[in-house]
């Protein structure tokens, strides 16, 4: 593992990223991070329009990772690739490599249902599932394999706990998931996707339909998650990018223009179009 | 002043559209008015329970009985069968072509059904005559192919383009949410499909199962072509039968204008009429259900 590490970091080091060094990120009490996805060269194509161009980029483990950037720069499409939906987009090519644990993704052994088992998803707008709230849960957890009704039964509490649901939700278990408030169906949503232990979470503007507190409830969940999973987020709001996240990367028309600590980027940006951006002079 | 003309003209469209609006509602009433005026002396006459349980239908005999249960148990027999064919093949070919073919055969085989459920009932019941009731007299060794099992056959590959079609549209409109939630879980295309996608449609394809269904009892053409006609209750699905469509349509040239057959045949008429309008508020009252329970996440 410890050699892992080392190779990623030079491959880092290589990319001219010298994040991990920067002195305004925790001086002192350096860490080293482990890289958990790697895109190389990647470009990205809906039919002949080149929408992602030469994305390098590492992601580490453990860390929550913000993807910032304006509207229509590539941000979806480019998590989309992490647990290959775009698959779903008829026309669409992707090209270079995504590594995840050092296997490439899109590797002919590459099987993009047990990729979507460890990079789970959590949509912009709260996709419930039109069955009760238990069966939203249950549902992942059966068709990865688990029989067991008591360990299911175990499972769904645990999840709703963690996504901080279950207190809310308790007495309504059976009752269908599309009753509840939009806030609510995303922390189910949410529940749901840990419930199955993925690797990665991936959050493409999670709280974009919700109110301020349900907002702070997600963001508080997000920071709670960042203990066992690696995080990616897509946000358009800078305030929630500082809050949560490590790292930000800034997107421009499909390509990455920046990437840093959270702290690097948002305090002392290097590229005058990331400045302009999260001043909000345009975007 | 154009624009005055305009709105006149505007006005004089909306009128004209409520005015036929209110002539179908108008004919509607005046067909109930008229079965319930005509079959009316036959349940006074008869009676409406040696009617329906009555097992003799001798309509021209002298003295004549009126039991309707061979023809009812005739419309059943065939029915059930049709459904036992159109259902499965239905939901199949609509999760086909909904989930599973691509571009190129969606495009083809969706105008394709459209085509088949608009075919004519008598070519479906030639073809019912000249190949499938011969085959399956031979095959099956009966004294005719001319039975319940050829009608339903045939009357099940009718409506199963309808199922199919109907059920298609309402797999359509299960949202993509749902299905990239489902992917996005480590499910697989059959996971998907089984799990997410029909019970999310299930109202919609109940509702398609319920208007196929309403087809084959109302079919007329292929049941006179190849039930076989014969008003005896059926012991099995290889007799003969005489739905009620089809005694209707051969006995009201015969029945002479105030008889009791006559107005037992409208007698029958309303029974089906009844039949069909109590499956279409089904399906309307499912399908309404399904827009509001969608409605909510969309
Ligand atoms: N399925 C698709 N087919 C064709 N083009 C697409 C498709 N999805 C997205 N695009 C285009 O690709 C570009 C990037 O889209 P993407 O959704 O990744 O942007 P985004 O950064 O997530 O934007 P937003 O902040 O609005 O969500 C846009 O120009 C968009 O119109
Ligand atoms: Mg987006």
């Amino acid at each position: 593992m410890i050699k892992l590490d080392a190779k990623n970091r030079t491959n880092s080091a290589d990319m001219g990223y010298t994040e991990i060094k920067d002195p305004l990120n925790k001086v002192g009490n350096f860490l080293p991070e482990k890289t958990k996805i790697k895109a190389g060269n990647l470009n990205f194509y809906y039919g002949k329009t080149h929408t992602l161009k030469d994305i390098n980029l590492n992601i580490y483990e453990k860390k929550v990772t913000a993807i910032i950037g304006p509207s229509g720069c590539g941000k979806s499409t480019f998590i989309r690739l992490l647990n290959r939906m775009n698959d779903f987009v008829a026309d669409s090519r992707a090209e270079g490599e995504i590594l995840i644990d050092e296997n490439n993704i899109f590797g002919k052994t590459a099987d993009p249902v047990e990729i979507r088992k460890r990079v789970g998803m959590v949509f912009q707008k709260p996709n419930p599932f039109p069955k009760s709230i238990f069966d939203n849960i249950a549902y992942g957890l059966e068709i990865n394999g688990a029989k067991d009704r008591f360990y299911i039964e175990e499972k769904v509490v645990n999840s709703l706990k963690k996504s901080a649901l279950f207190e809310e939700i308790r007495h309504r278990l059976r009752d269908n998931a599309l009753g509840l408030s939009g806030g609510q169906q995303q922390r189910l949503c949410i529940a749901r996707c840990i419930a199955i232990e993925p690797e990665i979470i991936l959050f493409d503007e999670p709280c974009a339909s919700l109110d301020p507190i349900s907002t702070a409830k997600i963001e508080e969940l997000i920071l709670e998650l960042k203990k066992d999973y690696t995080i990616v987020i897509v946000t358009h709001n800078m305030q929630q990018a500082l809050r949560v996240s490590d790292y930000t990367a800034f997107f421009l028309m499909g390509e990455l223009i920046e990437y840093n600590t959270t702290k690097k980027i948002f305090e002392n940006p290097s590229d005058r179009r990331t400045e302009d951006y999260i001043t909000g002079r345009f975007g | 002043m154009a624009k005055k003309g305009e709105k006149i003209k505007e006005k004089l469209i909306e009128y004209f559209l409520f005015a036929l609006s209110l002539a179908s509602l108008v004919f509607l009433a005046g067909i109930v008015v008229t079965l319930f005026r005509e079959s009316l002396p036959a349940f006074r006459d008869i009676g409406f329970f040696r009617m329906i349980a009555g097992r003799d239908w001798y309509p021209t005999y002298d003295p004549p009985d009126f039991g309707i249960l061979p023809l009812i148990a005739g419309s059943f027999l065939v029915t059930l069968i049709s459904i036992l064919i159109s259902v499965p093949l239905g939901l199949a070919g609509a999760v086909y072509i909904s989930e599973l073919a691509g571009k190129k055969e969606k495009a083809f085989l969706k105008p394709a059904l459209e085509l088949l459920s608009s075919i004519p009932s008598v070519v479906y019941g030639f073809w019912g005559m000249v190949f499938l009731a011969p085959f399956l007299q031979k095959h099956l060794e009966l004294s005719t192919g001319y039975c319940a099992l050829a009608a339903g056959i045939v009357l099940g590959i009718m409506s199963t383009p309808i199922i199919a079609s109907l059920s298609e549209d309402a797999l359509n409109y299960v949202p993509r949410a749902f299905k990239e939630a489902s992917y996005a879980l480590g499910a697989n295309r059959w996971e998907t499909v089984t799990r997410v996608i029909i019970p999310s449609a299930a109202s919609g394809i109940i509702t398609s199962v319920i208007l196929g269904t309403g087809r084959a009892i109302g079919e007329t053409m292929v049941v006179l072509m190849i039930s076989g006609g014969s008003a005896i209750l059926p012991q099995s699905f290889l007799e003969p039968v005489r739905p009620m469509t089809s005694a209707i349509a051969a006995e009201m040239g015969e029945a002479a204008f105030g008889t009791p057959h006559y107005h037992s045949l409208f007698a029958i008429a309303l029974i089906l009429f009844g039949i069909t309008f109590v499956l279409n508020l089904a399906a309307e009252m499912i399908a309404k259900k399904f827009r509001l329970k969608l409605g909510a996440s969309r």
